[in-house]
Order: C-alpha cells, then sequence, then structure tokens
C-alpha cells in the first residue's frame, strides 16, 4: 500500500511547541547517521526517559514549529531508529519537513487534542484522524509531494525520474 | 488583489525553473551550486551513489568545517569520507583544512554566491548569501546528495516579507542587533517559510558583513532564504571574487509581499538573546549577568570586520581573571587578514584565546563546550537549550563588541560601560 493512502494507528507521546533539532538530537551525536545509535539519545536533555519508553509503531504529537533549528536530518532518522511511524504538528520548521517527505517518515499538520498515551488512526487517503473521543482533519499532501512520499524517498524519486531521462 | 510584479525570490525561482512562477508555486529547478559540510555530506554521498550517474562536478562545493581539523576518531572517520570522495571524483571545489573555513564564509568569499544565483546548503544557515542577492536555501544531506547527480531539486516558491529600516543606524548598532531586533519582533517562527527581504537606509548604510549576519539569522525566525538588493558595496565586494557573470537584481515596485514591516532605525539599540531562544531579547543595558566565557566566531560573527571591532574594545585592556575569551576566525582567509593586521597578537596579549577556523563550540562540536551551570556570552546564532554543551548551560547571543567588552568586565557589558570604567 502506497503511503499516501495508508491507514496508520498508534499510541501517542505528546510534545511541546519550538522542538529543536539540538533537543531531538545534540549535536555531540553526530557523528554517526545510524539511526539505531543515534535512537538511543531522542530527546535525551529535556525528556531522559522518553527514548526508552516509545515503542515501535507510536506516534508523535507535538505542538508549533517542531523540528526548527540545524538542517541535521539525523533528526529525522532519530525518529525512524525509535520506530516511530508518524509525526503529528501543528506546524513543522521548513527543513524538517522537506527531510522527512524526501526521507520517507510522514509528517502531517494538525492539532490533537487527546491526552498522552491515546490512540489515533489516521487516515492518510482522506486527511481525517479520530480517537475514542474526538477527531481532527488535516490537509493531504500536494500532488507532487505525494509523488515523493510515495517513492519512499527522494532518492527513489529522483531514480525514476533518471530512469525515464534514460 | 494580485500584482503582476514579482519579487526577487519569484524571479529567481522563475528563471531556474523555466516557468512562470510565483509564491505558492512548488517548481523542480535547476541549482547553480550545492554544497555540504562534514556533518551533512556523508548522507548526501550514500544518497548520491544510490543513483548509478556521474557527478555534476562544477556545481559541487564540498567544505569540512563542523568537527575540523577532527576531534576525534568518529568525525575524523566522517570527514574522510567526504575527502575521499572529493579525490575520488577529482573535485574541483573541495576547501581542505587550511584552505577553506567555515562553509558560508567560504562560499562567500571564494565568490560562488552572486546576486541571481540559486544555492542549496546542507545546513541551515544556507541563508546567508542572501546578503549578496542570491537566493540561498538549506535543505538535508540526502536530498543535496540527488543534487549531486541531478542538478535539480524541488522547492515551493516562498512569500515574502519585507522589513523596511527607515533612517539611519546609531553606530553602536550593527547587523546583529537589527536582525535580533527583528527576530524578537515576529517569532522564532514568525518567518516560517518566508523568504526575508532587508530594505531601507539603516541596511543600505551597513557593510557586507553586517549584512551577512543578518541574512545569515533568518532562519533563527523560520525562513527559508533573505534577500539584499545588491548595491554598489555588493559589487565591490564581488569585483575579485565571483566565478560567474552575474548583473543587478531586484524585486518590482509592484511585487506582491506576504507583510511590510516599517521600522525606525533610532529605536534600535545593542541588545542580548537571553539563554533559551534567539527571540527572548534585552537592551544590553538591563542585562548584567555573570559570565563564565566569552566566544566571538562562527558564520554569523566570525568575519574579519568581527575581529577587528573585537580588537578596538580589547586594545590595551585585559580580559576578566575569571573569564576566558575564545576567538574563532570565520574562514582561513580571515585567520590570515587577522595575523596580518595584527589583531592575533592584541587579543592575544589582552589574554584571549584564538584558534584557526571551525564551526567548534557554536554547536557544542568541542574548542569550547561548556559545562555544568557554565554561563556564555557568544557572537553565534543559537542559543537553545545545551547547544553549546552541558544541558544545565547557559548561551547569551550578542554581537562581538558586546561579547568582547563582557569578557573584560567578566558580565555582560556594552563597550561603553568598558571605556567609563578601565580608563
Amino acid at each position: 500500500m502506497k503511503l499516501s493512502n495508508d491507514l496508520i494507528s498508534g499510541k501517542i507521546w505528546r510534545l511541546g511547541d519550538n522542538v529543536d533539532t539540538d533537543q531531538i538530537i545534540p549535536a555531540k551525536y553526530l557523528v554517526t547517521s545510524d539511526p539505531d545509535k543515534l535512537a538511543m539519545h531522542f530527546m535525551e536533555n529535556t525528556h531522559p526517559e522518553l527514548a526508552k519508553s516509545i515503542g515501535k509503531g507510536d506516534i508523535i504529537v507535538a505542538g508549533r514549529n517542531f523540528g526548527c533549528g540545524s538542517s541535521r536530518e539525523h533528526a529525522v532518522k532519530t525518529i525512524q531508529g525509535c520506530g516511530i511511524r508518524l509525526v503529528i504538528a501543528e506546524s513543522f520548521a521548513r527543513i524538517f519537513f522537506r527531510n522527512s517527505i524526501n526521507l520517507g517518515l510522514p509528517v502531517i499538520e494538525a492539532k490533537i487534542e487527546a491526552p498522552e498515551g491515546t490512540v489515533l488512526n489516521v487516515d492518510m487517503e482522506k486527511g481525517r484522524i479520530h480517537w475514542d473521543s474526538g477527531e481532527s482533519e488535516f490537509q493531504k499532501y500536494p500532488p507532487f509531494l505525494k509523488k515523493i512520499v510515495d517513492s519512499g524517498s527522494i532518492i527513489n524519486y529522483a531514480k525514476e525520474g533518471l530512469i525515464r531521462q534514460k | 488583489m494580485k500584482n503582476n510584479g514579482k519579487t526577487a525570490v519569484e524571479k529567481v525561482f522563475s528563471e531556474k525553473s523555466g516557468e512562470d512562477v510565483y509564491a505558492g508555486s512548488i517548481v523542480e529547478a535547476e541549482l547553480d551550486y550545492v554544497m555540504v559540510n562534514d556533518i551533512t555530506g556523508p548522507s548526501a554521498i550514500d544518497a548520491f551513489y544510490q543513483l548509478d550517474v556521474e557527478p555534476k562536478k562544477e556545481k559541487i562545493v564540498l567544505i569540512p568545517d563542523h568537527f575540523v581539523p577532527s576531534k576525534d576518531i568518529a568525525s575524523a572517520t566522517q570527514s574522510k569520507k567526504l575527502r575521499d570522495f572529493a579525490w575520488k571524483h577529482e573535485m574541483p571545489n573541495y576547501f581542505e583544512v587550511g584552505r577553506g573555513g567555515v562553509c558560508h564564509q567560504v562560499m562567500m568569499e571564494k565568490g560562488f554566491a552572486t546576486p541571481g544565483a540559486l544555492i542549496a546548503g546542507a545546513d541551515s544557515h544556507t541563508c546567508t548569501y542572501g546578503a549578496l542577492g542570491a537566493i540561498s536555501v538549506g535543505i538535508g544531506g540526502t536530498e543535496a546528495g540527488v543534487i549531486f547527480g541531478t542538478g535539480r531539486m524541488w522547492f515551493k516558491v516562498p512569500e515574502t516579507m519585507m522589513f523596511r529600516i527607515n533612517g539611519e543606524l546609531d553606530s553602536s548598532v550593527e547587523g546583529k542587533d537589527v536582525i535580533l531586533n527583528l527576530i524578537s519582533r515576529i517569532g522564532v517562527e514568525g518567518g516560517r517559510y518566508k523568504c526575508l527581504e532587508f530594505r531601507g537606509e539603516g541596511v543600505e548604510g551597513l557593510g557586507v558583513s553586517d549584512r551577512m549576519t543578518m541574512a545569515n539569522m533568518a532562519s533563527e525566525a523560520g525562513a527559508k532564504c533573505a534577500f539584499m538588493a545588491p548595491d554598489k558595496k555588493t559589487e565591490d565586494y564581488l569585483n575579485s571574487r565571483s566565478r560567474k557573470t552575474w548583473s543587478f537584481i531586484d524585486s518590482d515596485s509592484d511585487a506582491n509581499y506576504d507583510r511590510i514591516f516599517d521600522i525606525d532605525a533610532s529605536e534600535l539599540e545593542p541588545v542580548v538573546s537571553m539563554p533559551g531562544s534567539p527571540a527572548d531579547v534585552k537592551p544590553v543595558s538591563e542585562v548584567n549577568d555573570e559570565i563564565d566565557q566569552a566566544y566571538i566566531g562562527s558564520c554569523t560573527n566570525g568575519r574579519i570586520e568581527d575581529i577587528r571591532r573585537a580588537a578596538q574594545v580589547l586594545k590595551g585592556k585585559k580580559v576578566h581573571p575569571r573569564t576566558r575569551l575564545i576567538v574563532v576566525p570565520s574562514s582561513q582567509q580571515v585567520f590570515e587578514d587577522a595575523v596580518s593586521e595584527g589583531l592575533v597578537k592584541l587579543i592575544a596579549e589582552a589574554g584571549g584565546y584564538v584558534s584557526g577556523p571551525t564551526c567548534g563550540a557554536c554547536l557544542g562540536g568541542y574548542m569550547g563546550v561548556l559545562g555544568p551551570g557554565e554561563r556564555c556570552i557568544s557572537s553565534t546564532n543559537r542559543n537553545f537549550l545545551g547547544r553549546m554543551g552541558d544541558k544545565d548551560s547557559k548561551v547569551y547571543l550578542a554581537n562581538p563588541s558586546v561579547v568582547a567588552a563582557s569578557s573584560i568586565l567578566g558580565r555582560i557589558a556594552s563597550p561603553r560601560e568598558v571605556y567609563e570604567i578601565v580608563k
């Protein structure tokens, strides 16, 4: 199934506004790009227990301007290394958003008023999110971004384009 | 109602995509250059090799800077990957330790950034080249690797926010103070996805170096890029440097702006960003916190003009016994100029430490990392929690004159206070 019409379910972990990439993965760990090694240090300065608690398939729900600061795609790889399936935020910093799309981490902009631990059901095709006591909607990807998302990564997308040129 | 005129960023994306586009369109555009450093280069190289094509050598610029000279074996392994790639493909634009420096300074100094050029860099402060009229955008390492092979990338054409600084700035107000003031007005996401265009007498009166500081920190407001219309000062800077022919570019007078801010230059004063957020700004006159370290360097404020200003304050004075002053020139050229102008000697005699260029401690890498509870006043760009070291350390952002003054008094202070207290 393509990501853009996937159904995603997972338990949420809540983070606040302006979570910067130095919080997501401090610069001292940028000596590796290995998602598993990076994942051990996810949010360790502000949420030291989080990396250990998060389970495969969980969802991050954050506030405004998630992923601001440096261009390090280690931030996306760290989140992927933790097994996080989806990041929902009220808004994203632009390079983090690009990196997520380009590396195949689904990210959507929505406001979710549900407590930590709630299980969300996200319909990527319809742009709808619902949980036991509420629901929300989000803007689906524009057609161009949908192509990249469905290719799995910017690398796959570029390969397909290069093949077309040959 | 929508006008037909275009902003500078709309013009550049129209030219580079071959389509007539305005803000909001998503385009695939041809890049003039793509730059990576030792942190983002390795993933770019991995991505590039998956494409199975020849590299677009003339477009690729490789500049190790974050952790070079290597701080440990892991960082040495990363920069070796960049170096091996450069030599394997005989890359014309690789800048080795001792011949380069902080990537953005090198991109401008070596003439890659020119008016109207479209440049992508795998570093968030790539927006700096807007000071020279280039449209330059921070991206991730993987997509940079795709550009290595294709020369092209997707972009959303951003809306433009105009900041018009009306009137002349006081001589104590530097580019750093202007941009910190603007960030405090719009907030750390106030410019998200936008191009920030700076105009007016206040900007025209500033030298190219101060303009670079302003464009550099557009990313701290969440912006995609910055733009300043090139003028005679830009032309003089580019004269002996530019690698390509260029022409003057500006936004049309009937262009569509997202917002326009009119700012009275006389309202601006030297400021400090308090620990935690670049937007949490106070006048220097209201802050006198004690400091352990004073740091001058980075792509934001590590140019020769910045070191000259610091030296001017330090001349004949001593760094406070409890404080350490660390000065890191932003490029080999800046370092050489600082030596030949006698600034290194002057700073050393004042009790300051001067090193060669590196991003180093700006991002908590090395050469000045902070311990638990330590406070640093810094000419760099970010004061997030734990940015320069331990999670319980604190970073205050200021212009290099204020940093130098603070190093002398051991607390945050303006140069004027130093002149009054230390005769």
